[in-house]
């Protein structure tokens, strides 16, 4: 199956009308992934015979013509708990672990019948912009494999982006669904914090976090997203507001969107040929009918800081659990008890897990709590303020996705700081709980350049309707890297 | 304010994590260096100004009162690394030479 | 030098919740290890805390029931520390926004009424056990994990080891008649950590104190705070220093032992829990909650007094705790006389629950039967003598004391017209007694009674009988 000839609607009619078996698509789709997956290394786990099983029952039974994921393969993020299915969250001290209970979002793509075809690389516990930071494999960018594919997600996005599926489920806590997206020239929303539950999302940081989908084209992401939406009475932060169809009201009308550009976006540290993409995208923009303005966004540039504290500071929290006891890795040589916790953790916890663990801890203790901690949790109420006011005025803020196109493996590994501010742009987002979405708005040097389009909190109707108008305007989602086999 | 190695050794300790000499010289370094990039935050004035713990919209999520059965035991031990009779087991607290 | 000694409490109960206070696994005692537990309990990678709603309800009844303001708008923290009973390495707790604030709480001491003052209480979540063997190895079962706790934080105004013990005795009576737990010191559902220090008499500081964690009898609270104060004394007599420590409140001795000296607060990073949104308590919830609050233990003992003319120290009795209370109420509602009912529950009662070594809920005895034996006493249906037999008849097993007493014929014979024929047959039989009246031997009429009696199977009545034998014999 050439998925980069399909989108949700035509391989769903062809899986109706028989004219593909799940079967076959499930076998091509495992031949596929493991011809490419050589030079992406995207997988972790293959799903291969629980996905053959599914789709032989799929095939007895018939497609539902209602249920337009029904036998479609999807790639999973490895962070995202699935039962029976070994999950690690890229990390050594994950490394056998056998879930015994599934993510709601997973519950609720078996109630859709859709195949989990593997599980996908990310950076260690999703701590990461590169996926550099997994303990098991480096994965590539589908479109230069010497380039990174982004972070923490990087796997999803290649294997989206390289052909291997039509669409896939990742995690964002400072940007880790759009920053991969924009590096691999796809579509990645970030839903408002609160719209898909946390349930089996192996947590990071717990105010942050979001699952979200990877498509090709807008209108597979905003169905994708109506699959995995709604109260979950199992996580409390989840959100009650009613769930509209995404994917209703895609008729590329935008006329009147009232679209703002903070200035922040496009100044200091952002590259030439990214600033050159997006404002290309605001003259699309305003051919469309929309009007835009440049506005300010004054605590944006506390943004990076502010959310190395807060996220640093729950993932110490959350990442203690990881100790040994219960399940997960247990150091060998140990005398007592302190031995299993520092032995295990220390061996199996990778450096940059271990850094953000330490800068939590810090940030949480009792001398310097109100000068991390509570510090950046007010700074996070300005950033609030920021967007509410922009929010006031304007449907929608538009920008890059990343100040840069991927960058080349092993460039910024051992530079934490440059690492950090590449999520200067995704991170505000987070912090606000706001939903964001990247898209392809152009290339460098063969690489592919993010359009990030931000919308008010349960607003993700006019994103997706902003970001429909401008793919149908643009032809940046029609390009095909070359592992897909064109070009 | 900056970090030194014995700090960053506390910090540990509270973390359950150990560096060796080398990794704390490079741990501290780094730890130092994300620590003066944070304080930056020290210029903004948040006199007055409330922290944001929880960005949803929800509130009073609160869960009747009834209590479902335990989930089967041989699943939770699923992934135990040392278990006997229904009982996860660690080594004990103190080691044979008595120390704490 | 004379000291005086300050005392701080720190009481942790667990509530009667059916479900933990952050999953809906049971809380149930005795189990199996690890049966009573699911993901949450276990902190499984994904899983997620949920708040019971009882629990925020039960924290506003204790609140209430100790005059406690009760916070409006409530976050959870977190409070990160590891060990094997704590499995997501952090305990789920208020350290920011206390579900109540600035209560108190009046104690009794050798006739002398004090308010000792509650700075907080704050709902929590339970630790699991671990148990540690000398095989080198230490167990852990999470079955307790994630019960529900109020911890409830006294101000140090406890001055003696005595006041601690009345401060401890009534707050279990206060926090039994919410109904929010059993406190059973016994099972563990109430455990109170002990803070000591002396200072001398005059001093604007308080001395150096040290701690008792977990004490789970009032016995060991008084007299580990006695020998605390007395130990702390005597070190700055001799020109020492109290040390910041954790002792133990070692049982055999009656003594205090250290077990670790602290260096420093413990670094506990406490921070929100982000996996729950706040919680905000309406003016109509909090309503809602004092109106569904029984009525506490103060209240009924004025109400005793004041409107059935009980003895204060019966009214005190009652209110022991709600069952008694409640039974007590409940007999009175039947239409049992309140002092009658009162003799009866503190004497025959409390004789019972004491040789069978059970509480009252265990027995046979409902409020309706015993407020019908008493309206069979007081209608002389049945003897006060055939009253014990009715009552041991009704507490083991139950039985409706009008029809058993009917079906085993113990009705109390009180007609005329069945007694005098059966005193004339026992007269015609007994001259010598009717010599002796005659000749003012009182006594003889003992003794005819006792004939009569056993003619009568013990069922005459005998104010009937003394009455009718008197006029016969004068007549004779």
């Amino acid at each position: 199956m050439d998925y980069f000839k399909q989108d949700l609607a035509s391989l769903h009619d062809l899986l109706v009308k028989k004219e593909v078996s799940v079967t076959d698509l499930v076998k091509e789709t495992l031949t596929t992934i493991k011809e490419r997956d050589q030079k992406l290394a995207a997988f972790l786990t293959l799903n291969e015979q629980a996905a053959l099983d599914q789709a032989a029952k799929l095939d007895q039974q018939g497609i539902d013509p209602a249920n337009i994921l029904a036998g479609i393969p999807l790639a999973i993020k490895d962070n995202i708990v699935t039962k029976n299915l070994r999950t690690t969250a890229a990390s050594k001290i994950l490394e056998n672990f056998q879930p015994i209970y599934d993510a709601t979002v997973m519950e609720k793509l078996a109630a859709q019948q859709a195949v989990t075809i593997g599980k996908t690389n990310l950076d260690e516990f999703a701590m990461g912009g590169s996926t550099e930071n997994s303990a098991f494999q480096i994965t590539k960018n589908a479109w230069d494999q010497t380039k990174v594919p982004g972070g923490s997600s990087g796997g999803s996005a290649a294997a989206v982006a390289g052909g291997e599926v039509l669409a896939a489920l990742g995690s964002d806590t400072g940007g880790s669904i759009r920053q991969p997206a924009a590096f691999n020239g796809i579509v990645g929303v970030k839903p408002t914090y609160g719209r898909v539950s946390r349930y089996g999302l192996i947590a990071f940081a717990s105010s942050l976090d979001q699952i979200g989908p990877f498509t090709r084209n807008v209108k597979d992401n905003a169905l994708l997203l109506n699959a995995i939406s709604g109260l979950d009475p199992h996580d409390s932060t989840s959100s009650n507001q009613k769930v509209p169809d995404f994917a209703a009201g895609l008729d590329g009308n935008i006329k009147n969107m009232k679209i703002a550009v903070p200035k922040e976006y496009l100044g200091e540290g952002i590259a030439e040929p990214v600033k050159a993409a997006i404002k290309q995208a605001i003259s699309t923009f305003e051919k469309l009918g929309a009007t835009v303005d440049e506005v300010s966004l004054p605590h944006s540039k506390y943004g990076v800081p502010v959310y190395y504290i807060i996220a640093s500071s729950e993932a110490s929290s959350n990442l203690q659990r990881f100790d040994g006891i219960r399940y997960g890795y247990r150091a060998q040589d140990v005398k007592n008890l302190e031995d299993v916790y520092v032995k295990s953790r220390s061996e199996a916890f990778g450096d940059e897990v271990k850094r953000r663990i330490m800068l939590g801890t810090f940030s949480l203790s009792a001398g310097t709590y109100d000068a991390f901690f509570k510090k950046a949790a007010q700074v996070r109420t300005l950033i609030c303020q920021d967007f509410a006011k922009v929010f006031a005025d304007y449907d929608l803020i538009l920008g890059p996705t990343a100040p840069t196109t991927a960058f080349g493996i092993g460039e910024d590994i051992d530079d934490p700081i440059t690492m950090y501010m590449n999520d200067i742009l995704t991170i505000p987002v987070n912090l606000a709980g706001l939903p964001g979405m990247s898209l392809p708005a152009g290339f460098a040097d063969g690489l592919p350049i993010g359009l990030q389009l931000i919308a008010n909190r349960f607003a993700e109707n006019t994103m997706y309707r902003a970001g429909y108008a401008f793919e149908q305007a643009t032809d940046f989602h029609k390009e095909i890297p070359a592992i897909g086999g064109q070009n | 304010m900056a970090i030194n190695a014995e700090e960053v050794k506390h910090v540990a300790g509270l973390a359950k994590l150990a560096f060796s000499e080398t990794e704390l010289q490079k741990f501290t370094g780094q730890m130092d260096e994300i620590i003066k990039m944070v304080q930056q935050l020290s210029e903004v004035d948040t006199t007055d100004v409330p922290v944001t713990s929880h960005v949803t919209d929800a509130k009073n999520v609160l869960r009747p009162d009834t209590a479902q059965p335990g989930v089967d035991r041989d699943l939770l031990m699923k992934n135990v690394p040392d278990s006997q009779d229904g009982y996860i087991k660690v080594p004990a607290i103190i080691d044979e030479s008595g120390e704490a | 030098m004379n000291f005086e000694t300050t005392i701080g409490l720190e009481v942790h109960v667990e509530m009667k919740t059916n479900s933990k206070a952050f999953s809906p696994a049971p809380v149930k005692y005795g189990s199996a290890p690890n049966t009573n537990t699911n993901v949450v309990d276990w902190g499984y990678p994904g899983a997620l805390p949920t708040v019971n709603k009882r629990v925020i309800e039960f924290g506003m009844r204790a609140a209430l029931a100790l005059h406690c303001t009760v916070t409006r708008d409530m976050i959870f923290n977190r409070k990160n520390y590891f060990y094997p009973d704590n499995p997501k390495a952090y305990q789920i707790t208020q350290s920011d926004t206390p579900i109540g604030r600035h209560g108190w709480l009046e104690i009794e001491v050798d006739g002398k009424k004090k308010k000792v003052g509650i700075e907080e209480m704050h709902v929590e979540e339970d630790a699991g056990k671990n148990t540690h063997n000398p095989d080198g190895y230490s167990y852990v079962d999470l079955n307790r994990q994630g019960t529900p706790l109020i911890e409830i934080v006294s101000k140090p105004e406890i001055s003696s080891a005595e006041e601690a013990y009345a401060y401890l005795v009534k707050l279990r009576q206060v926090i039994q008649f919410t109904g929010i737990s059993d406190v059973k010191m016994e099972e563990g559902s109430m455990r109170a950590d002990v803070n000591v220090s002396v200072r001398p008499i005059g001093a604007d500081k308080l001395g150096i104190r040290t701690e008792m964690k977990n004490l789970n009898s009032f016995e060991h609270v008084r007299k580990g705070a006695h020998y605390e104060s007395k130990r702390q004394q005597r070190v700055l007599m001799a020109g020492g220093k109290v040390q910041q420590e954790t002792r133990r409140f070692d049982e055999a001795s009656g003594e205090t032992i250290l077990m670790r000296v602290k260096e420093g607060a413990s670094d506990y990073r406490y921070f929100p829990e982000p996996d729950l949104p706040p919680v905000h308590i309406s003016d109509e919830w909090l309503e809602e909650v004092r109106q569904s609050l029984p009525e506490m233990p103060e209240n009924r003992r004025a109400r005793y007094v004041n409107d059935w003319g009980l003895p204060e120290y019966d009214a005190g009795v009652l209110t022991q705790t709600k069952e008694m209370s409640d039974f007590f109420e409940a007999a009175v509602a039947q239409g049992a006389d309140p002092k009658l009912a009162a003799n009866w529950l503190m004497g025959e009662v409390n004789a019972y629950l004491n040789a069978k070594q059970i509480d009252l809920p265990e027995t046979a005895l409902t409020p309706v039967n015993l407020a019908t034996m008493i309206k069979l006493i007081e209608n002389e249906t049945i003897s006060s003598k055939i009253a014990k037999k009715v009552f041991k008849e009704i507490i083991t097993n139950g039985s409706e004391p009008k029809a058993w007493v009917e079906s085993k014929g113990l009705v109390q014979l009180s007609d005329p017209a069945v007694l005098q024929p059966i005193i004339d047959q026992v007269l015609d039989g007994n001259q010598k007694s009717i010599d002796d009246f005659k000749n003012g031997k009182d006594r003889a009429i003992g003794f005819l009674v006792g004939q009569i009696m056993k003619q009568t199977h013990g069922k005459a009545n005998p104010k009937v009988v003394n009455k009718l034998l008197i006029a016969s014999l004068k007549a004779r």
